[in-house]
This record gives C-alpha cells, structure tokens and sequence, in this order.
C-alpha cells in the first residue's frame, strides 16, 4: 500500500511537468498580440507596448518563458496578469468560490442521483423507474447553458424565489440552484449508473444469500448490495468533480460567480500563459489527487481488490 | 445640439430628435431627499483592465470609475453642449498657443490634501514622460516640448530596436506660477486645447501618488471628484462613497456605490429584471430583438443616443481600394435604412454625416457618400473599371457584428454585382492586430466614439496623414492642409468652419463608410426615481436621486 502510493505520487511529477508545459506553450502560440486589442479602436503607444514587453518578458522564446515561470512558481510566486494584478491573489479567492459551487453540485449529484438510481435498481421497469428514464434522459439532452438560463429566468427573475445571480459573500443557500445546474447533467448520469449496477448486483450469489438467510432487506440492500454498487459511482463522482471545476465556466457566468472559468476563459482570451498555467497547475494536482483517492477507495468497498 | 438625455417633450422639435426614439421614465417626480441621503445603489460594471490611474486608462470599465473619482478642469455638460469651467476658475488665452490656468482655491483630493496647480503639472509630466509608458502619453502632444519627453520606438514595438531615452523628463510648455496658477504653452495654436482638458487624460493626481508605483496608486486610487474609492475586490465588487468634502457644482445624493463587476451581460440583465440591479448602462444585444428589452423594463428602460458611429474603413495602402469612386460606389450600394430597421430594430440610426451629429461643430447631413443609390452606385463602378475578385468584409467575431456585416457584404453584392461576403476574425485582438501591421485585404468595421466633444476629434485622428486611428493609412494634402488650419484657428467658430471645409474634401474622397449611429438601451431599478446619462450615455452618478 505504501509504495504504491509513493509511486503513484512520483508518477504525478513528470505528469504535472508535461501537462503545464503543454499548456504553457498551447496558450502562447494563440495567435494575436496581446497588446494589439488593449487600446481600443487606435494602437497602443509603442512606448506602453515596450514596457510591457519588458516587463513580462514576451521577447524571449517560450522555453525561457517557461523555465522563469517555473522557477517563480517554486518558489511560490504565480506571477502578474497583464493588468498588473497578483495571479495568487486571484487564485487565492476564486479557487474557493469554484470548490464550493463543484461540492454543492456534487452533494446534489449524490444525493438525487444515488437516490434515484437505488429506487429504480430495486424496483425496474415500475412507474417510478420510467418516470426517472425520462426524466435523465431529459436533463442530458438539455445542454448546461439552457438549464441555466431557464431556471434563472424562471426562479429568479419570474417568481422571485431567488436571486438571479450569486452575491459576493456565496452563502451556501444561493448556490443550490447554480449547484442543480451544473450538476444537472451528472446527476442524470449517475442515476443511471447506479440503476444499472444495483440491478445487475441483486441477482449475485450474495445477495441471494444474504435474503435465503434472513436478514432485513434494510441490511441487504445498505451494507452488501450497496457498498459492491458503489465502484462505478465513486469513479464517476470523484472524476467529476475535476470536472466540475474546470468545466464550470458556464454556469459561473450565468450566475455572475466570481470563480476561476471566468479567469481562464479571460486569460486564454488575452493571452495570459501565466494566468492560464497558474490556474490549471492547481487543477492538474486536483484531478490527480483525486483519481488517486478515488484508486485508494475502491479498496475499501471491495476487499478483493488489493495494492501491491 | 444635443437634447437632454430625460426632456421628452421637446424632442419633436430638436434637430437631433429623430435619434431619439421614445423619452425615458425617469424624472416622473423629484426623489424623495430623505431616501437619498443615505440612500445606495448597486450598478453594473465590468473588471477594470488596469490598476486605475486616469493616464492609463482607455476602456471603459475603467474610464467609467475614473470619471466619477476624478473632476477635471473643464466638465462636459450632459445635453452635450460646449464644456464649462469645473475645476478651473479661468482658463485665459490670446492667441490659442499660450493658456494660463487658473484652479478654484481650497478643493481637495480624497486624502484631504489640496488640489493645487503643481498637481496638475507634475500629473502632466508623468503621462507624458515616455518611459513610464502611459496609454494616453500621446494626449499631451500639444504641449511645447512633448518631443523631448516622449521618443518613439524607430521601428515599431516589434522591431529590435529600442526607443532611445527621452532627453528631457519635463515638458518644457508647463509652468507652474503659484499655488493655483500653471501656464501652458502650445507647440502650435489650437483652438480645441481648452474642450480636450476634461478628457481623463488631464486629470490632476495628489502627491501621494509620486511617492508610491502606479500599480499601488491604481489599485486604491485617490481622486479629487464627487465619489471616493473605498475598495476593490477583483472581479465581484468596486465599492465608492460620497466625498463629503466635495465643494465643487456636482455634489452626490446619494452616499454608497457598489460597481457590481459582471462578466456576462445576460446575468447582470436578470438581476436587473429582478430589481437586483439599480442601473445598467447597456442591455444586452439579445433583449433588443423584438423589442424584448421595452416590455420586459417598461417604463424603467431608457432610449437614448450617444456620439458613437460605426464605419467600414477600407485599407487604402491595397491598390485595389485606391479609387475614390470605387469606395464611392460601394458607400452608394449600401441601404442603411433597411440594416437600421431589420437589424436593429430601429435601436441604431441611419449614418449621414462624417462626424456624429450630437459633437458640437458638426454639420448633419453632410455625407453624401451616405445615400442609397444603386443606379449611381453601379455607374461608378463602371468608371472605376469594375472590381476584380473576391471583396471580403472583416469583422471581429468576438463581439455581435456578425448579422449587420453579412448585411451590408450582402447588399454590395446584389446592387454591385461583385463577388462580396463578410469574414469573421475571431478575436479583437488578432483583428486589431492586422489592422495595425496594415495587412488587411478588404474593409473592415471600425467604430469610433469621441474622447472629447468636438468635431475636430472625428477628423484629425482619422482622417489626417499619421492620425492615431487613421489605420487605413488615408491621405489627401488638401485635407491635411485644411485640417491643420482649423486646428490652430483662433476661435472655436472659425475652426469649426475651416473643418466643414476639410469634411467636404474627405466627402469627396470616402475613405471609409459611416453606416450607422449608436443607440444605447439602459435600465434602471424601480429604486431610481431620477438620474441623467452624462453626453457620452455615461450614469452621472451625481444625478441619481432614489
């Protein structure tokens, strides 16, 4: 166990380089100026140009771009965005805001989706059953952006249940509905996953053998069928939830929440490579750790499987 | 010139009146002055580009909070008038070369410190001392001594070269002469030298601002205006208050702002739907469709002009673009009328004059390259020898122009005959970048709103050999001759005249294509029961009463 984990920690370094590097360059070589459209309809002062050519360094070829980053952001320095603000401070406050909209989304994902799918896997083809089929395959069809749109429209600015956009203090009570949204789809998926796995899982042996034997159905279905149902869900959840984060550049713009899809999305537009790394650097060891922790738990819920 | 953004019932009369399609709701009442004494409202903005130092400052989520920190010598009134003296107590001339500037004694900055000439000259000096490459640096040319201070790059930005070291830091035209005078002196006579001073360029800055670095200073700006800067947080909020000190015309009713910094257009008009919102200075593009934005704001929506027109400028360096009747010819072809109706629903009016007729000194009407007129349209491309090959019409993809582009490519090809279609570049910056480098193979949208009011602003930087934004790189001796005579005309009167006399010549030359005249769509909460959009359909903070 211990050494697979420390090779799996020694296997995210060449990873991590790889992966920023990629970026790093993939960003610079956006085509454009990053100058060119910053003074609106006349052309910058060559003067302002060369200022800020020196002072980030864009004369230099992307591997000097690169290996200064680097060197910078080991020692903890994430660097400047062009418009001279501190990329840590930037990190430092919307990495929580997007977390907590990503645990939000997934609490509701858990929730409705295992739900869901543990009714329907245990009764099939019942009323309930295609009432959910439906309704999954609904929310799957609908991309992010209508979902948004339309609850925020509908709650928000029709019935006035909400507020249509998420204050700056992002009490947990407005996130629930940007939490529905962009959990919307997942949660038709891991509806459907678990169905299909709790179904599959009822007629095992074990099962069989647990009912033959008497116990409750309260523990059958809690404590053996559910824990050997769960692998496929715990992969999802736990990929997603990277996912989540990265990809919540939709749903932060409808809801106005100041989190970092905004910052990439704005970064890659202006050519910010240092934003862009800065943010996904972050990401990058989010996702790994997390399909690492999702690797250690499926040892948990299933003890044939073992780490060498 | 330009009517009041809230008189409804004088607008039949106005000149300008057609441009403004249906009256605004507010001002039903005068505000209830209890409510707006403490009262605070929450309006929309967007994240600053830069630390906020008024010389650096050329976008508008910016410019928009700089305008309310700082007052300037000279204000603009919001009917779009002629400016007026706002900080300064005279500003006196002989011969429009030699000004002296005298200040109002005892107004303050923030940090209640004085404001006093020096602040006005030391401010001055920094934009224009090149090496601190400030983005406005080129608005202090005027002055005596500008090219000392401020050297170009020899061969662009791009090149290897260096700019060499300017051989002074101070402008030798600024000279401060006691505590509330400074006198000016011109490199050439100008008369729109006094219009240009409310422009946030000339802005005057507190000493504390010498002693720290510019990004420091920007991020928690002080100013000497009606609205003090509380805090910044980046991305969510810019919150401001009334400046109690205050002692000039302007005074706030109100006391809090909170400059709510949005990135989607569509949420902040949600929230505003919602009452949520107090002000939005723009509804999105997507409400106008159908004329959604009137019946979801009802009387809270606002109708109104601003001096900002967009143009099809054709990159005359292209030898297939350097026959005037061509360029005439594909003006001609163009139906404004019909972009203006199905388009925009109205919401944009019909361009037919080269300076936008809300600027003082311009003459409506004075475009005849902006008729609809296919027959003649066709005729001149017949003498011009007709178009060979494809003409593409670029646009940026990034912003919504893609619908009126394809209309007018559209409209050229069936009155004209040519093979013409609209290409999208997908972002501002590439397409400003090609701009810039003169690469682009066919016209291009372009849109220019005034930095200060005065038709001389839509002729010089555009129209002119080496103007700023005279990309296209236009040239015609006649009106360089014409242009640089009214400029340094003795009174405004004259120069205004003598810049008549240059449109006529750019008229009959077309060097790009006025289409239409930007309408703006704002709205406000249920909260305001009385504001005013200042002459560039800016909120004036200082009007809103609750």
């Amino acid at each position: 166990m211990g050494r697979y984990l420390l090779r799996r920690l020694l296997q995210l370094v060449p990873v991590f380089i790889g992966s920023t590097f990629l970026i790093y360059w993939l960003v610079w070589s956006v085509p454009g100026d990053p100058f060119a459209g910053k003074c609106g309809e006349r052309r910058c002062p060559d003067q302002y140009v060369a200022y800020m050519t020196e002072k980030y360094h864009l004369d230099q070829n992307v591997f000097v771009q690169y290996g200064n980053y680097m060197k910078n952001l080991l020692q903890g320095d994430f660097g400047q965005t062009f418009s001279q603000r501190d990329i840590g401070d930037i990190i430092a406050t919307a990495y929580p805001n997007t977390l907590k909209l990503a645990l939000v989304a997934l609490a509701i994902e858990a929730v409705i989706g295992l739900g869901a799918g543990i009714l329907t896997g245990l009764r099939r083809n019942g009323f309930l059953d295609n009432l959910v089929l439906v309704s999954t395959l609904f929310l799957l069809a609908l991309p992010v952006f209508v979902v948004g749109f339309v609850l925020q429209w509908l709650l928000g600015v029709q019935w006035g249940i909400v507020k249509p956009t998420v204050s700056s203090e992002m009490r947990f009570s407005e996130l629930i509905v940007p939490g529905f949204v962009l959990g919307s789809a997942s949660v038709a998926y891991i509806a459907r996953v678990a169905r299909t796995s709790i179904a599959e899982n009822r007629r095992a042996d074990y099962v069989r053998t647990a009912i033959a034997k008497g116990l409750p159905m309260r523990r059958v279905v809690g404590v053996h069928l559910l824990r050997n149902s769960l692998i496929p869900v715990v992969t999802l959840l736990g990929t997603d939830l990277g996912a989540l984060m990265g990809g919540a550049i939709v749903t932060e713009g409808i809801f106005g929440i100041n989190g970092i899809g905004r910052e990439v999305y704005r970064a890659i537009v202006t050519k910010e490579s240092a934003t862009v790394v800065g943010i996904v650097v972050v990401l990058v060891v989010v996702y790994l750790l997390m399909n690492l922790l999702v690797d250690l738990l499926y040892a948990a819920l299933d003890p044939r499987i073992r780490y060498e | 010139m330009r009517v009041s953004k809230r008189a409804t019932s004088a607008i039949a009369l106005s000149a300008a009146a057609a441009l403004v399609a249906s009256g605004c709701s507010s001002g039903d009442g005068d505000g209830d002055a209890a409510a707006s004494k403490d009262g605070a409202i929450v309006i929309h903005g967007v994240q600053p580009e830069n630390p906020l130092v008024p010389s650096n400052t050329t976008e508008t989520g910016g410019g928009k909070v700089i305008d309310w920190l700082f007052t300037g010598l000279v204000e603009y009134p919001n009917d779009g008038g002629a400016p007026r003296n706002a900080l300064a107590e005279s500003i006196d001339t002989k011969d429009s070369k030699v000004f002296t500037i005298k200040i109002k004694k005892g107004t303050k900055f923030h940090d209640g410190t004085e404001v006093k000439a020096k602040n006005f000259v030391d401010a001055w000096n920094w934009a224009a001392y090149s090496p601190n490459g400030a983005q406005n640096g080129s608005f202090f040319a005027d002055i005596a001594g500008f090219d000392k201070t401020y050297t170009e790059d020899p061969d662009g930005a791009d090149g290897p070269q260096k700019a060499p070291m300017p051989t002074a830091k101070e402008l030798s035209g600024l000279k401060v002469i006691d505590e509330q005078t400074f006198e000016v002196t011109l490199a050439a006579p100008t008369a729109v030298f006094p219009t240009k001073l409310g422009y946030s360029a000339f802005m005057p800055l507190p000493d504390a601002f010498f002693t720290m670095k510019p990004e420091e200073f920007g991020k928690k700006p002080i100013g000497n205006g009606p609205v003090k800067f509380v805090s910044w947080q980046d991305n969510v909020l810019i919150k401001l208050t009334r400046f109690d000190d205050y002692s000039l015309r302007d005074k706030m009713k109100i006391k809090d702002v909170d400059v709510k910094l949005y990135q989607d257009e569509t949420a902040a008009y949600a929230d505003l739907l919602a009452n949520n919102l107090d002000f939005m200075e723009v509804v999105p593009t997507s409400a106008l469709a159908g004329d959604k934005w009137k019946t979801d704001l009802g009387d809270r929506g606002l109708n109104t002009v601003t001096p900002s027109t967009a143009l099809i400028a054709f990159p005359i360096y292209d030898k297939r673009f350097q026959n005037p009747k061509l360029r005439r010819a594909v003006s001609l072809s163009i139906n404004r009328q019909e972009i203006s109706d199905k388009i925009f629903f109205g919401t944009r009016k019909p361009a037919d004059s080269w300076a936008n007729p809300l600027t003082p000194g311009a003459k409506p009407g004075n475009c005849t390259a902006c008729k609809f007129d296919p027959t003649t349209a066709k005729q001149l491309l017949t003498e011009a020898g007709g178009f060979t090959g494809e003409m593409v019409f670029y646009y940026n993809s990034d912003s919504s122009h893609k619908d009126w582009m394809d209309a007018v490519a559209q409209q050229v090809k069936t009155n004209l005959g040519i093979e013409a279609r609209a290409e999208g570049i997908p972002t501002f910056a590439v397409f400003r970048q090609n701009i810039n480098a003169h690469k682009m193979t066919g016209p291009y949208r372009a849109a220019w709103q005034q930095d200060y009011p005065d038709v001389e602003n839509w002729v010089n930087p555009l129209y002119v050999k080496g103007g700023s934004s005279n990309d296209g790189l236009y040239s015609n001796p006649e009106v360089d001759t014409l242009a640089k005579q009214a400029s340094s005309a003795p009174s405004l009167e004259a120069s205004h005249e003598a810049f008549a006399k240059a449109i006529e010549k750019v008229d009959q030359d077309v060097p790009s294509i006025p289409i239409y005249f930007y309408g703006q769509q704002s709205g406000h909460s249920e909260k305001i029961k009385k504001l005013e959009l200042n002459n560039v359909g800016e909120l004036d903070i200082t009007s809103v009463e609750l």
